[in-house]
């Protein structure tokens, strides 16, 4: 099968690679129809999260039809499913508890290692993701193996497009737990770091769970129009000072809940994101953190702050001080996609919920490593690419 | 004569004393160098006593024994990967043995790695089962073998972790869980 593999920071290339078999009693075999390149693909095209390998196949929002299964598997032939990103068995203490990206069995017991190490206590699997999380192929590809999968994928009711119910996957579950880590309280003005996918779903999410106000927060205009768009106001970093604009907005109060989604690539060109750029290039620090800095230091006393974003290492000036006096709390974690995936595919069906604003672009996955260089380049337009293995070149479209 | 003060396991103490007078509490102990692995498993104690009692059932999940030859209720052939290609092989005898609770072991004369040890099931509520194994046993050539054992992945701490994780996943999915997509790549992985 055809798949896009990594190679190195900034070469990703497609490949010619075995075709997935059954290999366990609980495997499915999936035929991809859509698979997404996400935010957090970047960062490992950027080369910042370690434990990649040559020939690692990516991706980790896909979709397709189930064609094979194992005697585990609840599946059958010809259905269509969405399979959520994190692999979870469904059976240990943590899938109890719906913790499903705390699983203890979904990443094979050699990889665990790492996350023992570096943690104190090893993460579940994700797909395409690293070998830190189990070093599974991901679904940018023709097929894919799904691990537990009477557990994890969804099946799409009939009538629904791939691109309305794709991103089930990771950034819609992801937005949405964003939110509800926020505790949103009926009332609350919170301030959304980062219009990226997961951004404009925290967007979307806080005003459902009650949000009186949300504030976004980024400097590519397209992005905070989309914002705007689900009804927030918004602040360009470039134009305005951050901080005194959310002190000013809020009454001098701050906002009552702050949401990172940027994470460990955080842009622009401030005193502390440049010296953690220059110790990331220097493996001294792994991760640039100017954004959960800044959120931390405008919440408001005894507020929330809600960290979707993804960071994978150590950091340094993370501000501890104003973090125990203002007494703040703390949520985060990689999302427990499980959990969430039945409600919001309800809510997609009674249309709650948009997704398909999101994607700008539609690609072959044959033009997968155009499609990074191109979402690395210009997020200012490029909000989502949907990769499709049997997209025809004439239909090449992008939305309004 | 150290006396531990803490409540900590004694597998965990820093001081070589409190560690082997440890060994000392298995029966027959054969070897020094002591190590201690816990994990909770989401199943009922009995049936995970049964499972492991059942000594022909370990190389499912021990990844470094090839084979488990019973020569008797209680004597057992053990052959074992060693690194380069080589295997090392013993005889072992249970020592102690209390259903549900408790399987003690010890090496006979003559075991290219001497060793003994116990494995513990205790509940755990509605986490289900706490699992430890506690080993003693003699690294292999002394200090430069470990040093070998563990570039090759086959340091008998790594081992004993990685065996339990997947006696758990075993367990708890009825499957071990593996990133490798083909067959062909599955085999290369447990070679």
């Amino acid at each position: 099968m055809r798949a896009l593999t990594w190679h190195g920071k900034h070469d990703v290339r497609v490949d010619t690679v075995d075709d997935p078999e059954i290999l366990n009693p609980r495997d499915a075999i999936i035929k991809i129809t859509s698979t997404a390149i996400c935010g957090s693909d970047l960062h490992l095209y950027d080369g910042y999260i370690p434990t990649m390998k040559a020939g690692d196949i990516l991706g980790h929002e896909f979709m397709g039809e189930v064609v094979e299964t194992g005697p585990g598997s609840t599946l059958k032939k010809g259905q269509r499913v969405v399979v959520p990103f994190t692999i979870a068995c469904g059976s240990c203490y943590h899938c109890g508890k719906h913790q499903y990206s705390a699983c203890d069995n979904g990443n094979p017991a050699d990889n665990q290692d790492i996350g023992q190490e570096m943690y104190g206590q090893p993460m579940s699997g994700l797909f395409g993701y690293s070998h830190l999380t189990g070093g599974y192929a991901g679904g940018q590809a023709e097929y894919v193996r799904v691990p537990f999968s009477d557990v994890g994928p969804i099946v799409v009711p009939d009538g629904l497009t791939d691109e309305q119910v794709l991103f089930l996957s990771d950034i819609l579950p992801t937005g949405w737990q964003a939110a509800e880590n926020a505790d949103i309280e009926p009332g609350d003005t919170v301030a959304v770091w980062g219009c990226g996918p997961v951004g404009l779903f925290a967007v979307q999410s806080a005003f459902l769970m009650g949000a009186h106000r949300v504030i976004a927060i980024d400097h590519f205009p397209h992005r905070l129009e989309l914002a705007k768009r689900f009804g927030a106001e918004t602040i360009n970093f470039e134009e305005s000072k951050t901080y005194e604009a959310l002190m000013e907005m809020t009454g001098g109060i701050g906002p009552d809940a702050v949401v990172d989604a940027v994470g460990l690539e955080a842009h622009g060109f401030f005193v502390d994101n440049v010296v953690d750029q220059i110790k990331a290039s220097l493996f001294l620090g792994t991760d640039r953190i100017h954004s959960i800095r800044q959120a931390i230091h405008a919440c408001r006393k005894g507020g929330r702050v809600s960290m979707p974003a993804v960071y994978g290492g150590f950091v340094d000036k993370f501000p501890l001080g104003a973090f125990m006096e203002k007494g703040l709390t703390l949520k985060t974690g990689q999302t427990s996609v499980q959990h969430y995936m039945p409600a919001l595919l309800n809510a997609i069906v009674e249309g709650q919920i948009d997704t398909t604003f999101l994607i700008s672009h539609r690609m072959s996955l044959e033009d997968a490593p155009k499609g990074y260089k191109m979402f690395h380049d210009n997020q200012n337009e490029v909000t989502k690419i949907v990769l499709k293995p049997d997209f025809v070149e004439s239909s090449a479209s992008a939305n309004p | 004569m150290t006396i531990a003060q803490d409540d900590a396991p004694a597998t965990t103490s820093k001081d070589k004393d409190v560690r082997a007078q440890e060994v000392d509490t298995l029966p027959q102990p054969k070897g020094d160098a002591l190590l201690g692995r816990t994990v909770t498993i989401n199943r009922p104690r009995a049936e995970l006593f049964a499972y492991w009692a059942d000594l022909t059932n370990l190389p499912a999940f021990m990844d470094n024994v090839e084979r488990i030859d019973m020569l008797s209720d209680t004597r057992s052939h053990w052959v074992v990967k060693a690194p380069a290609g080589k295997t090392v092989e013993w005889d072992a005898v249970i020592t102690d043995k209390r259903e549900g609770e408790l399987i003690a072991w010890a090496s006979t004369e003559g075991a290219d790695v001497p060793n003994s040890g116990r494995i513990e099931f205790r509940d755990a509520g509605d986490r289900g089962t706490i699992v430890t194994a506690t080993i003693a046993y003699d690294p292999p050539a002394g200090i430069i073998g470990k040093v070998v054992a563990k570039l090759f992945q086959r340091e008998p701490a790594i081992q004993a972790r990685r065996d339990l994780r997947r006696f758990k996943q075993l367990m708890e999915t009825g499957e071990i869980a593996t990133a490798a997509w083909t067959q062909k790549q599955l085999q290369e992985e447990k070679a």
